[in-house]
């Protein structure tokens, strides 16, 4: 899975299958603090992503 | 998981909406709570203080969708690598959306860009951007009827539990959508639309609409006990969902009394003998810091 982490501009390659909450709590992201995109979309926290997946996680809270 | 109110997939959990019934829920919100709590005139004039950031954009979206007489205000305080990046965003998206921009300078005003009096300077910079910020706002809001700020639900619940923490009740007295009115000589009403939207909301309304803004953060960011605040109250929220929302609903139910209690104990104001800004003193703060921290050369009488 191809991750791009918006706040730190990091790009991950992680072998993953689960959900979004999962992925979030594996990568130790607050996900009060982001949101998920994947092709475009936003998804929920309970949508289950595939190893093949590229997802865009972008921080939410301001930057000050 | 599916909308709550269609069959279409859900783009949001708290509350489960799709795309469309987002946006929906999103607008009645903020348009419910100017309604309800009386913050804008038909014909009033406004003006949105602005930051090139996705709470500021949205909230002049919303406004300049919905009322006649919108403007936007910015401060630039002279932050190189961030407040010029947000401002080419903010002057790209008021032109695209024919709204009239006004931007005004520390270096035009105070003689110095914010940069440069740290530099010079053993100070916090939130205190010194904070104090100089507001006095601009307020100087250049006195022709509108109302400013709008883009403080979200998120904000007002870390600025309660700050004031709680610090037991301040002054500030913590002003802190209800509306503030700051004309019943207080030199202050413009103030008013907080997105107050009961969170701040995760707001994001996401502003990636559907297509305003979103890339993730900029302030320099000098890390100075702000604010942060820690917000940390702690995010952390929070994930073992006990609904944890801002209940600050912010706690307040909304005991702002008068606390205003109550601290009457006899409010400052009474007049104007300040340097530059005219409502203050308590002879001098305001804004004033009194010019003259310590800016050096005599450039010091400017405004």
């Amino acid at each position: 899975m191809k991750i791009h982490i918006d706040k730190t501009n990091e790009e991950v390659e992680k072998k993953f299958e689960g959900t979004v909450k999962r992925l979030l709590e594996t990568l130790n992201i607050n996900s009060e603090e982001v949101l998920v995109i994947r092709d475009d979309t936003l998804i929920t926290e309970d949508v289950e992503l595939s190893d093949n997946d590229t997802i865009n996680i972008l921080s939410v809270v301001s930057g000050g | 998981m599916e909308c709550v109110k269609c069959d279409k997939k859900a783009i949001f959990l708290e509350p489960t909406f799709c795309k469309d019934h987002f946006i929906k829920y999103f607008e009645d919100k903020v348009l419910n709570t100017i309604k309800k709590y009386d913050l804008i005139d038909k014909d009033d004039k406004i003006v949105v203080a602005v930051s090139g950031g996705k709470d500021s954009l949205v909230l002049l979206y919303i406004l300049n969708n919905n009322f006649e007489n919108v403007e936007a205000l910015c401060i630039d305080e002279g932050i190189q690598g961030y407040r010029d990046k947000t401002i080419k965003i903010l002057k790209d998206f008021c032109s695209k959306h024919n709204v009239n921009l006004n931007i005004k300078k520390f270096q035009k005003e105070f003689g110095k860009p914010l940069d440069i009096i740290l530099k010079e300077n053993k100070i916090k910079p939130c205190t010194v951007c904070g104090v100089f910020r507001r006095k601009l706002m307020n100087k250049y809001s006195k022709e509108y009827d109302v400013i709008a700020t883009g403080h979200n639900r998120d904000d007002i619940s870390q600025a309660i539990l700050m004031d709680l923490l610090k037991y301040n009740l002054s500030l913590l007295s002003r802190l209800s959508p509306v503030s700051g009115t004309k019943t207080r000589k030199g202050f413009t009403k103030k008013i907080k639309p997105l107050y009961f939207i969170s701040e995760k909301e707001v994001m996401a309304y502003s990636i559907i609409l297509g305003i979103r803004t890339g993730f900029e953060e302030c320099p000098n960011v890390e100075d702000a006990y604010r942060l820690k605040v917000r940390d702690e109250l995010n952390r929070y929220e994930i073992k006990h969902l609904g944890t801002k929302k209940n600050i912010v609903d706690w307040y909304i139910k005991n702002h008068i009394d606390i205003k109550e209690k601290i009457k006899n104990s409010e400052l009474v104001l007049r104007s300040c003998n340097r530059c005219g800004e409502p203050t308590s003193r002879e001098i305001c703060n804004s004033c009194t810091m010019e003259q310590k921290i800016l050096s005599k050369d450039t010091l400017k009488v405004l």
